[in-house]
């Protein structure tokens, strides 16, 4: 047995060279697993400003310390001149928890660490196609990740994530630059991982297996990693800009001196328009293997949802004008408007095929399928609350207020998050080589499900009533309905913690894992669990396509571990 | 066994190149990592494109400012000799992986070498006839930029306009950000330089040479475009 054999997560002779062949490898389920701790790491402090402006919104009065109660800590920083207003925490709280979440969270989340580790097994390849620019991507991952800590240290940013000009360039709070910059070379993370990932879909797929013998996770990280490749450069030049603008005052977004600041709402929503399918096409991809796999059924319009992933990709670029209607003309706001509606139509087609896919399924109830339902759910309502905003005379009215709030956590976070956590339950014995406790995890799921849905559904109605987004204080009238959302959100604190509890629990101590516990039929169920180092030990001969359930039995796949069914209720459903 | 290794050991490193473990074979080797530069030429693109929209933005905004402030500022005769020497460099460049793909080493060295001398030249004269003269001047992006008595009386009769900072900014930050892309480029044509003559190129392995060369390309396309949208306007 050559050491090529052995899983990737086996000691070497001594902890020393242990250590060196994580910081040097090029392995990429070892950087896979290295990205996962850090996307998840973001996830909790991100999570904890999260729950800290949560807090802040209990009352309708500001609740944050202000000037006359300043601690040392506080007093000693300059750019306060000894005071800070609580409002001024508060926007800097809210900022800090999206900056994090948005460049540090949940762009990474999926590709570059389930990607990571899944991509090249599930086309048979021994590793991506540039190893060491892929470990690569992971220490300028790390670097931007420093500069956000120490813009952190130095009380960051609030800006908002998105870093609006010419506020963002004129204010003296915390450290901007520092933020900016972080956000820069986190790009450069994302654009390294995404040519790597283009370049194995191309090159590195085991003989025999076409474009449309892929599974459908591989078409949605390819859809994405096109749009992490032709979008985020523009995100990049924009950011230097603003760094420039902040460092040598080149006035480009500033109209003190003849610049537009338009100009910067334009270059960044052109990146970060397509930046939310960078973030929600994964999940997607996601979505399709655990219903696929969980319901046991051969996955329904293989190719449109295929292709609609492509499609989510090529319209984003040409939709980030919905962003600012209120700064555009009114041509320009009537094509934008018109755009956006037909993002709705590809978004439409996955739906209403994953459903069609569960009908007449052999459903099992476990994790990740909870978590695909919940997916459903919720990413349905995120969906179409988006053409109430797409809709010009709507948006008016909702322009800036919490139903856009509301919207983009029901996507991204009922979205993505969901997707995330679904398919780190369905890979989890794939990776770690251990089963977790599945009665616990289901009950993380339903905490996480009721507190999300408690904490951003009352959001609507705040929004809808009018209460605008990005403020400290409130009326008296929407208390009820902001302390429902802080109670949704101490839910949803308690939800993940489960879930941390369960993986802890089964890294310590889980039952082994079998080769394929689920009964899938991509080739990561053919390897161990964990994979060995060079994922296979002969390349992998391709007999079935992904989701051939009505023809191919799972390999592996012990019935003990997960019922197959009824041989009869099969015949009578296939005609 | 003996006797294979010895015979490995004369040949050149090009020659004995295998590719790496999880490549089918040297040519997916080398197509991947083609394909993967042009990805990267792409992002290039794409990132010079936000200087040429803020242009296209501003010389909308500004028309006249744009066309005075162009004449004035800037000196086409220095622009034009630059256009001149990264065009050479690019030829120069293509003939270096000709002499790799026809096992001429020599041919490689001289030309690489051409281009490396066309990079720095292009870079010497940005900076000591260019930026720094302006730097004197205080002819700065944006904020840091002043006028003074002499420009006005230098340049017969031109009184600068009030939105020449904004020019000035453009064409600070889009030509210092290609200007870092050549040197960039220089000390990656040099790296080539240092491995050819270690004998890594051959007519079967030139992939970094290649790619290398077309990166020097895009540094040369961003530069004809930005020449006659700064300096022949």
């Amino acid at each position: 047995m050559s050491h090529h054999d052995v899983s990737y997560l086996a000691p070497k002779e001594n902890w020393r060279k242990t250590a060196l062949s994580w910081i040097f490898t090029i392995d990429h389920k070892k950087i896979g697993v290295m990205y996962l701790f850090a996307v998840l790491f973001a996830f909790f402090l991100g999570g904890v400003f999260a729950l800290m402006v949560r807090m802040e919104l209990w009352a309708p009065k500001v609740t944050l310390p202000s000037g006359e109660v300043q601690g040392v800590a506080f007093d000693s920083l300059p750019w306060f001149g000894g005071a800070i207003e609580g409002n001024t925490l508060y926007n800097h709280l809210f900022s800090l928890h999206g900056t994090i979440m948005v460049f540090l969270f949940i762009i990474p989340s999926i590709p570059a660490a389930l990607g990571n580790i899944f991509l090249p097994i599930m086309l048979g390849a021994k590793d991506v196609a540039f190893p060491r620019l892929n470990l690569l991507s992971w220490y300028v991952y790390l670097l931007g990740g420093f500069f956000a800590l120490v813009s952190l240290m130095s009380f960051g940013n609030e800006t908002g994530w998105t870093f609006y000009t010419p506020y963002s360039t004129a204010t003296e709070y915390g450290s901007v630059t520092a933020m900016v910059l972080a956000a820069f070379i986190l790009g450069f993370s994302s654009i390294f991982t995404g040519m790597n990932f283009i370049v194995t879909v191309h090159k590195l797929r085991v003989p025999g297996m076409g474009w449309f013998d892929m599974p459908l996770f591989i078409w949605a990280i390819y859809a994405t990693a096109v749009i992490q490749v032709l979008a985020t450069p523009v995100l990049g030049i924009t950011l230097l800009m603003l760094v420039f603008e902040r460092t040598m005052n080149i006035g480009i977004f500033d109209p003190a001196i003849g610049g537009d600041p338009v100009l910067f709402q334009h270059f960044f929503w052109f990146y970060s328009h397509p930046a939310v399918y960078i973030m929600i096409l994964p999940g997607m991809g996601i979505i399709s293997e655990l219903i696929s796999v969980h319901a046991r059924k051969k996955i329904f319009g293989y190719r449109a949802i295929a292709f609609s992933s492509i499609a989510i990709a090529a319209i984003s670029f040409l939709v980030w004008g919905h962003h600012m209607f209120a700064s555009e003309t009114a041509i320009a706001n009537a094509i934008f408007s018109a755009l956006t509606f037909f993002v709705a139509v590809p978004t439409a087609i996955k739906v209403f095929n994953w459903v069609a896919t569960l009908y007449k399924g052999s459903i099992v109830i476990n994790t990740p399928m909870l978590y695909a339902m919940a997916f459903l759910f919720c990413f349905t309502i995120g969906g179409l609350t988006g053409p109430p905003l797409a809709t010009l005379a709507t948006d008016i009215h909702l322009h800036d207020t919490y139903f856009v709030v509301a919207h983009f956590h029901y996507v991204m976070m009922g979205g993505t998050v969901l997707a995330f956590v679904g398919g780190l339950h369905h890979w989890w014995p794939k990776f770690t080589g251990r089963m977790y406790n599945e009665k616990l995890a289901m009950l993380g799921c339903v905490l996480v499900f009721i507190g999300f849905n408690l904490t951003f559904f009352t959001q609507f109605f705040l929004g809808s009533e009018g209460m605008p987004r990005r403020y400290a204080t409130y009326v008296e009238e929407f208390q009820m309905l902001h302390r429902l959302s802080t109670m949704g959100s101490w839910i949803l604190g308690v939800g993940f913690l489960v879930h941390l509890g369960v993986f802890v629990a089964s890294i310590a101590a889980g039952r082994p894992a079998s080769r394929n516990p689920w009964g899938g039929l991509t080739l990561e169920w053919y390897t161990e669990s964990p994979p060995i180092e060079h994922n296979f030990p002969h390349e992998p001969v391709l007999t079935h396509g992904p989701y051939d359930f009505d023809t191919v039995v799972p390999p592996h796949c012990d019935p003990k571990d997960y019922p197959l069914p009824d041989p009869k209720e099969v015949e009578k459903f296939s005609h | 066994m003996t006797h294979v290794s010895t015979s490995t050991e004369d040949l050149k490193p090009h020659e004995r190149y295998v590719p790496a473990s999880h490549w089918r074979n040297a040519y997916d080797e080398a197509d991947g990592a083609k394909l993967g530069m042009w990805l990267f030429l792409s992002t290039e693109i794409l990132l010079f494109a936000g200087f040429f929209c803020a242009y296209a933005v501003f010389r909308m905004l500004y028309p006249g400012v744009w066309a005075d402030a162009s004449h004035y500022y800037l000196d086409w005769r220095i622009g034009g000799f630059n256009t001149l020497v990264l065009l050479l460099s690019s030829f120069t460049v293509v003939l270096a992986i000709r002499g790799a793909q026809t096992n001429r080493p020599a041919m490689t060295n001289i030309n690489l070498i051409i281009t490396i001398i066309c990079a720095l030249v292009f870079l010497v004269l940005k900076l000591g006839w260019e930026y720094y003269p302006k730097w004197v001047h205080d002819e700065l992006p944006g904020g840091n930029f002043a006028y003074h008595s002499h420009s006005i009386l230098e340049a017969g009769g031109y009184v600068p306009g009030s939105h020449d900072n904004i020019f000035l900014s453009i064409y600070w930050i889009a030509t210092g950000t290609h200007g870092v892309h050549v040197l960039i480029g220089a000390f990656l044509l040099t790296w080539c330089l240092w491995l050819n003559m270690k004998g890594f190129y051959g007519p079967k392995h030139y992939t970094s040479l290649e790619n290398v060369g077309l990166y020097w390309h895009i540094v040369d396309i961003i530069w004809i475009f930005l020449f006659p949208l700064l300096y022949l306007v």
